[in-house]
């Protein structure tokens, strides 16, 4: 996007700011079309969604809340992405990570909160990373596409949450497959708790997601690590020249990928379940791919893009709460239009903002010479 | 039958629509993640709660959850929004309705298929184990071979209490019937896999089984479609699928979730809701099997008077019918 900027003479502002909002915009107009077509009025509807994601302190909330769980899956994505991977796994990694924390919080809770929580998020991670290891491994070792294996890994983590929680895990004398509710003092504390602010399922795990983008920005772009899985993911075969090992670098890339989705389990099942459940991840590791795509891979990225996409889960529910006519399959449909327009659809505009800005651009350069 | 019987009550329930409304109801339901539309446990709620809304020109509302928190979200919200009497389906809503009832005590909660115990919280349940009783004893009538299918959804709980009355229906009429049993899967997905259930139906009916009994949602269509292909019988479940392959669908097992979800609008208005634990078996015709047009040539009269009388012998207690739920295994 920078280098396109660059070449057209287009402000950077324009490329980085003003082309998403419009992508945006446009997806909202179609979106507004399909509203009136079913006989609702698409401004309504708009006020309904934004006043439910921004509106009101639960709202905020609840917006907040799925950006946390978005954030971890989208540097997930990201941080194989910069290795050239393409971890669509996302979903097992993170039910393996929700599987740590829940062992730790179910038999470790004679421990302190102080050791709780870094013991719980070293297990989430430990989980998720084991989980993805293995795909990382075939990858690297017999050219098994990651694409393949992680998605048959989800299979995999969800068929085991299923065992466990049938079978093993699951709270004597109930139909559901959960177990019992883990011991209060090992949960994550609510924002509510801290701050005098409505309730909502908003938790200290939003400020882990965000230590977690520093970390990513540092590793990625400030370590020799990172170094490495950017070089193998820009050319393999040069990263072989400069005595890089593909290998090493694809299931490091896997491994902290697998993390950092697995730490979704610390917002869903220490922040706000309490208990081990099946199906936690309830789509986020996917959603995760396009916040990745649309956040550039990078964490201020990410963390806008989640943002993005938690405002439209919240605002979304509320839209089909309020408007008995719009279905929660509608939402998915607007959902979807964004993703359509401002990741596929990207540059649609792009050649419009390059003939109204670009030229503005040669002129002031003209003017400078 | 079923029809008339339906139309009865409905006829009847005019009646009661006609003499003014006892109390302003707001009624709402929060779904479950399968949706409305799910064509089974769901959708009979939804039927059962259109039923209301056009016999007495009540509207209703509703809200299908798609992440875990949202339950406790939506079923706040309606609480807040002055709604009552409020429905939450299915029993993964067991401990968002917990808190959100203790939250709102003034509110009249009800939820299907899980207990709750709050004094403004009416849990129903049904005995499954009752109904599939039942229709295992049609089954073991209707088949030739002495062998007999079961395909199940996804591998709860829940199910295997479906299986296990089933079973001991069977074996009831035939002590040394077979019994094939197969889950579709392990994840949510089995709800709605038509193509595998009908596979699994067909490596039942290789192995000699000539009736299956499906009760596997949306996968059971499946089912119900290999049997009538191959010549055989199925059994379906939850509504009555009677009327899908007409000759070759035995009879259906009832639970009915409708009437469950019509009757606490009804008596949220009549001002007769009540809260406590309310248990739908075969004495409360919560759950049942069908008998109609469409299969009364399948069902000999020998076959209505044995299930008949098996039915009032459970009902008076002269059959204990095992609930694999309360010990987890299929003992009897």
């Amino acid at each position: 996007m920078a280098g396109a900027a660059a070449n057209t003479g287009v402000p950077r502002w324009v490329a980085v700011g003003l082309l998403p909002v419009i992508n945006l915009l446009a997806a909202f107009l179609v979106s507004g079309l399909v509203i009136l077509a079913i006989g609702e009025n698409p401004l309504r509807a708009l006020a309904i969604l934004l006043n439910g994601a921004f509106g009101y302190q639960e709202g905020i909330g609840f917006t907040l809340y799925f950006t946390t769980n978005f954030i971890f899956t989208g540097l997930a994505v990201a941080v194989a992405f910069h290795c050239g991977l393409f971890n669509i796994g996302g979903e097992g990694q993170a039910t393996l990570g929700g599987l740590g924390v829940g062992l730790v919080l179910l038999y470790l809770d004679f421990l302190p909160f102080v050791l709780i929580l870094p013991v719980a998020i070293a297990a989430a991670v430990v989980f998720g990373a084991a989980w993805s290891y293995l795909p990382g491994l075939l990858q690297a070792k017999r050219g098994s596409h990651v694409v393949i294996t992680t998605i048959m890994f989800n299979f995999i983590a969800s068929a085991l949450m299923v065992y466990l929680l049938s079978q093993i895990l699951i709270k004597p004398g109930q139909m559901s497959p959960e177990s019992r509710e883990v011991a209060q003092h090992t949960w994550m504390p609510f924002m509510h708790d801290i701050f005098p602010i409505a309730r909502s399922p908003w938790n200290g795990s939003f400020i882990v997601a965000l230590l977690a983008c520093a970390f990513l920005w540092v590793f990625v772009w400030h370590t020799r690590w990172g170094y490495e899985i950017r070089t193998v993911g820009a050319n393999a075969s040069a990263a072989v020249y400069a005595g890089i090992s593909p290998s090493r670098n694809i299931i490091l890339a896997m491994v902290i990928s697998g993390g950092l989705a697995g730490m979704l389990g610390v917002n869903e099942i220490m922040g706000v379940n309490h208990r081990l459940i099946l199906n936690f991840s309830a789509g986020y590791g996917f959603v995760g791919i396009a916040v990745s795509l649309m956040g550039r891979n990078h964490p201020v990225g990410i963390v806008l893009a989640s943002l993005l996409f938690g405002a439209l889960f919240q605002g979304g529910a509320d839209l089909a709460f309020e408007i008995p006519k719009i279905t929660r399959e509608m939402v998915v449909f607007i959902q979807g239009l964004v993703i359509l327009f401002a990741g596929a659809l990207e540059y649609l505009f792009w050649p419009f903002l390059v003939a109204v800005f670009g030229r503005e651009a040669d002129t002031a350069l003209a003017a400078a010479e | 039958m079923m029809r008339t019987l339906l139309g009865a009550a409905a006829a009847a329930t005019m009646f009661v629509a006609s003499a003014s409304w006892a109390q302003d109801v707001k009624p709402a339901v929060v779904f479950d993640m399968g949706g409305k539309f799910d064509k089974s446990f769901n959708e009979g709620i939804f039927n059962g709660a259109e039923r209301f809304q056009k016999e007495t020109g009540i509207e209703y509302r509703d809200a299908e959850v798609t992440a875990e928190a949202q339950r406790e979200q939506f079923l706040r919200k309606f609480a807040q929004q002055g709604f009552d009497p409020v429905i939450a389906v299915g029993f993964a809503q067991g401990p968002a309705l917990e808190k959100v009832a203790t939250e709102f005590p003034d509110t009249r909660f009800s939820i299907i298929d899980m207990v709750v115990d709050l004094p403004n919280v009416q849990s129903i349940v049904f005995k499954e184990h009752e109904g599939s009783f039942l229709v295992g004893v049609l089954a073991a009538m209707a088949s030739e071979t002495g062998k007999v299918g079961f395909v199940g959804g996804m591998d709860i709980g829940l199910i295997r209490r479906f299986a296990c009355g089933y079973e001991q229906g069977v074996k009831h009429v035939n002590a040394d019937a077979e019994v094939y049993q197969n889950m579709t899967g392990t994840t949510p997905a089995a709800w709605n896999d038509p193509v595998k259930g009908g596979e699994l139906a067909k490596s039942q009916f290789d192995r000699g089984a000539d009736v299956v009994y499906a009760a596997a949602g949306g996968t059971g269509l499946g089912v119900l479609q290999a049997a009538n292909d191959a010549g055989k019988l199925s059994i379906g479940v939850d509504s009555n699928q009677n009327y899908l392959h007409p000759g070759s669908v035995l009879t259906s097992m009832l639970k009915r979730v409708d009437v469950a979800a019509y009757n606490v609008y009804k008596t949220a208005a009549d001002d007769t809701w009540a809260a406590g634990i309310q248990v739908l078996g075969l004495a409360e015709d919560g759950v049942g099997w069908a008998l109609d047009d469409n299969n009364s040539a399948l069902i000999s009269d020998e076959m209505k008077a044995t299930v008949t009388q098996v039915r009032q012998d459970i009902i008076d207690g002269k059959i204990a019918v095992h609930n694999y739920t309360d010990n987890n295994e299929c003992s009897f």
